[in-house]
């Protein structure tokens, strides 16, 4: 790649989460009012003019969310921190998803260029769709992508357009009843992306979507679907900033994702909300026979993090994989972790999470891994590997592993360690700072799994995590 | 419920202390107000514990004499003990004291009721006085409700006795609940080793088990225990046991763990002082419909310190296997170094091992690790065997016994590890050579 390139790359991508730091007036035409009652969410599915079906599901789910307890059996006390009665479940300016850029009203364009989302990347991004709080307030994608038949979408719009493609998966791979937040997003969804690729169609550049919270106390439940046909490829990028604000804001997004027969998808995320968001997401995608799933996960943002990406491995080959990389600073807790569940035979999965805990921050790996039949041949991998920065970090593993079966094999592998004196001292004679010593010692540690990731996305995962290491050591 | 656990049977209420009394009205309490599992509680993940009942077993009167004497003469895994002692449905069948040496050193190793008479004292300090807290707080309530049978032993500062101490634990009679009890404090630099048998009388009687045991290891001393649990497969099981180790204390407990229908184990260790060097072995062999659920629990207090776990599972048949572990380091407990290693070795496709080794890491400057394994038998080192005219099964037997052979050689003493290689052959060889 050449250096202009190279250069061209690391303006678009420059994301400054002071930058996040601003808000517009809130002058949003519908607003469902703050609380959750069968009456917000008849109201969220009005104004979106929804079928009765979506209607009858969103019902159905807030029903199921109002039965089920707090998961605070295992799950950490600060949950009970969230008032889901002082949230805004909705709000929409009321506009149709733009198709140009020209479309965009001016402050929404505004918030984008200083999120660092500027038009140049539409040079290297397929389609853009970015959300700014509920609805796709700007969506664009290349004629020839439309040209092979891909679908790119907002939910709403997936599920009245397209219900054919749509339905038949939509809350199929994470029902409404998985959780209590699957079910909150599943009464209360708006926004987020529904992307069909048609069978063979291998698309070579990734899609992207921005999300953004710009409401006070406003929880936003984006929902998206993807579904790769057989022999399809895609890469789909997400990633968040958020404006900080005093009271807490919730993030519960479901991200499903299908992979039919010998499909590939590929999920990024770099979230970095503000330090006050609750971030509860589900996230699980479908493998069936030969196909690949792999969620590529960083979490740096937010208050509490809780998000499994998980992997059905349905057909007979399947692959999954998460990669994931945690970094949480005082006040933060990031609980990730990763969920193999093998239904077929001569299935495989690798989980690799690397997480850093700076101050007094608190992060945790959650795993599991399910072989519960009669299979053969399945295999599994996880390292989590933990780095302790401060003397008053903390770091938790909580693996679980079920193995039945002949021929199978798993292996977990957990280790924790702090940046050695040595190598800080060597740095240090060589004349960098403790501090660039320091950050270079955990870009050093995160360094392999990096590669993994996309080049911009690398590069500005190295950005952030030197932000977050300002200041933590001396 | 229909069991008559809950009135406490205990002997001789003239001569119970009033600290004692009490310890045992709470521990009722806790049986009675903590509910039973439920599959929501994270301490009994997996736990069939739908199908965990305590119903319908009794305290049994005391067996014939002949009994008594036959279980007496099939107490024999180790052949010359500083100290031994038999128990059968919680009676007392033998009694083998230290000799005058020993107790002029000031070593004590009595029955609990003699314990209570002589030296009030040092059991007021330790005795019941440590639960786990890994799920099982109801039945250490139970335990210490009716708990009557057990041997206590105390070694003085600078003490070292090479031969071990052994205390078995026999049931006998028709649903028969037993609660032994196993109490071992080391002075300062003392050196002592204990063995725990738990065995039933015929392949059928059924049983409720509810052990426990605590051990005290002061600062330098040196305890090495071992357990030995093959009770029938109609005994519902638990072991509860708590080590706490002080400073530069070193402490080996090694499990042993074949019978049993249901089998619940839970060992926690604290470490109290700097330098401390704890290790905990265990392996399993489960077969039949046999749950073995251990929760076990590594607890840095204090820095410098070193723990070391591995526990090793083969599972046959339909049987199944929980290891849950958790290593838990202390804030101000730096330099620790601990690990924690579970290995399950899947020999039929019904078998089912779960696996759950977690960290809870406080403090910045330690190494800690763990991992968890599981497979089958290695086909390759199975074709090379075979290749070299083993037979399939007799490979395959000869690659689980060297899985185990790890954990075996733990054990340091030629004859009680000879015996335990018997134990679990006579299991195996059923099952391998059909």
């Amino acid at each position: 790649m050449s250096d202009t390139n190279l250069k061209e790359q690391n303006e678009a991508i420059k994301v400054d989460t002071e930058k996040g730091n601003f808000t517009y007036p809130e002058n949003y035409e519908f607003d469902a009012g703050v609380g959750l009652s069968e009456d917000t969410v008849k109201y969220i599915s009005d104004v979106k003019k929804e079928p009765e079906w979506v209607r009858e599901f969103r019902l159905k789910a807030l029903d199921i969310f109002n039965k089920k307890p707090m998961p605070t059996n295992w799950a950490t006390k600060d949950l009970e921190n969230i008032h889901f009665d002082k949230i805004r479940y909705y709000l929409s300016k009321g506009q149709v998803p733009a198709r140009s850029w020209d479309d965009v009203p001016d402050d929404v364009k505004e918030t984008f260029e200083r999120l660092g989302i500027p038009e140049q990347e539409r040079k290297f991004l397929a389609g853009v769709e970015a959300q700014f709080d509920s609805e796709a307030s700007y969506s664009h994608m290349k004629e020839d992508l439309e040209k092979e038949g891909v679908i790119f979408v907002g939910s709403s719009e997936g599920l009245e357009k397209y219900p054919e493609i749509f339905r038949p998966y939509f809350g199929k791979v994470i029902p409404s009843s998985d959780n209590k937040f699957s079910a909150l997003n599943s009464a209360t969804f708006s926004g987020g992306s529904f992307i069909y690729v048609p069978k063979g169609v291998k698309l070579k550049q990734p899609l992207q979507a921005y999300f953004r919270i710009n409401a006070e106390n406003f929880g936003q439940f984006e929902r998206t679907l993807i579904i790769a046909d057989e022999g399809s490829e895609i890469t789909y990028m997400e990633g968040c900033t958020a404006p900080k604000f005093e009271t807490t804001t919730l993030h519960s997004a479901v991200v499903e994702l299908v992979a039919l027969k010998n499909a590939k998808i590929q999920y990024i995320t770099v979230q970095n909300w503000s330090s006050n968001v609750f971030n509860l997401v589900t996230k699980r995608g479908m493998a069936d026979e030969g196909a690949e799933v792999k969620w590529i996960d960083c979490n740096i943002g937010s208050r509490l993090t809780m998000k499994y990406p998980g992997v059905v491995l349905k057909g007979k080959g399947a692959r999954g994989e998460v990669l994931s990389i945690a970094l949480a600073n005082d006040g933060q807790h990031q609980d990730t972790g990763a969920k193999m569940m093998h239904l077929a035979d001569n299935t495989t999965s690798n989980i690799i999470s690397k997480s850093i805990s700076i101050g007094k921050g608190r992060s945790t790996y959650r795993g599991q891994v399910h072989m519960p039949k009669h299979l053969k041949n399945c295999k599994n991998n996880t390292e989590c590997d933990a780095l302790l920065i401060n003397t008053n970090s903390r770091t938790d593993t909580y693996p679980a592993i079920t193995t039945r079966g002949e021929n199978n094999t798993v292996q977990h592998e957990a280790s924790v360690s702090k940046v050695s004196a040595e190598q800080i001292f060597y740095m240090m004679q060589r004349g960098l700072s403790e501090g660039e010593a320091m950050s270079l010692a955990v870009n050093g540690f995160v360094n392999e799994l990096m590669k993994a990731f996309p080049m911009e996305y690398s590069v500005e995962l190295k950005r952030l995590i030197d932000m977050e290491m300002e200041g933590s050591v001396g | 419920m229909t069991t008559t656990l809950e009135t406490p049977t205990t002997t001789s209420s003239a001569s119970v202390p009033t600290w004692l009394a009490e310890r045992r009205s709470a521990g009722l309490e806790q049986f009675k107000n903590v509910p039973m599992p439920s599959a929501r509680d994270e301490h009994w993940r997996f736990a069939s514990v739908g199908r965990l009942s305590i119903d319908g077993y009794n305290p049994s009167a005391a067996p014939a004499d002949d009994v008594l004497q036959a279980l007496d003469a099939r107490s024999d895994l180790v052949s010359e003990p500083t100290g031994r002692s038999v128990y059968v449905d919680d009676t007392p069948a033998s009694f083998k004291g230290i000799s005058d040496e020993l107790a002029e050193k000031g070593v004590i190793y009595l029955p609990i009721a003699d314990a209570l008479v002589q030296h009030p004292e040092l059991m007021e300090k330790y005795f019941l006085k440590e639960s786990t807290e890994l799920g099982s707080q109801k039945f250490f309530g139970l335990h210490a409700s009716s708990v009557k049978a057990g041997s206590i032993l105390y070694v003085p500062k600078g003490v070292t006795i090479e031969a071990p101490f052994i205390n078995y634990y026999w049931t006998s009679g028709a649903r028969s609940a037993v609660f032994p009890h196993t109490l071992v404090v080391a002075e300062d630099n003392a050196q002592v080793s204990v063995v725990d048998v738990f065995f039933s009388e015929t392949a059928e009687n059924e049983a409720l088990n509810v052990a426990v045991a605590n051990i005290h290891a002061g600062a330098g001393a040196n305890v090495f225990r071992k357990v030995v649990q093959d009770w029938n497969e109609k005994t519902v099981s638990f072991q509860l046991d708590t080590t706490v180790a002080e400073r530069d204390a070193q402490v080996k407990n090694v499990a042993v763990n074949i019978g049993a229908e249901r089998a619940r184990y839970e060992a926690q260790t604290r470490i109290e002082g700097a330098g401390a060097h704890v290790k905990m072995y265990s392996l399993t062999v489960a077969e039949e419909n046999q749950e073995f659920d251990q929760r076990t629990y590594q607890i840095h207090n204090a820095p410098n310190a070193v723990s070391d776990l591995l526990y090793k599972n083969a599972l046959l048949d339909s049987s199944r296997t929980i290891f849950s572990g958790l290593i838990k380091v202390a804030e101000d407990a730096q330099q620790t170094d601990a690990y924690q290693t579970n290995r399950n070795l899947l020999l039929d496709p019904s078998a089912d091992a779960n696996s759950m080794p977690g960290l809870e890491i406080l403090a910045n400057d330690v190494k800690c690790s763990h991992g968890a394994t599981t497979g089958n038998v290695d086909e390759d080192e199975l074709f090379y065997m075979m290749s070299r005219g083993i037979p399939k099964r007799a490979a395959m037997q000869l690659m689980v016994f060297g899985f185990f052979e790890e954990i075996i050689e733990q054990v340091a003493s030629d004859e009680l590890a000879g015996n335990l290689r018997a134990l679990i052959h006579k299991k195996f060889e059923t099952k391998l050579n059909d």
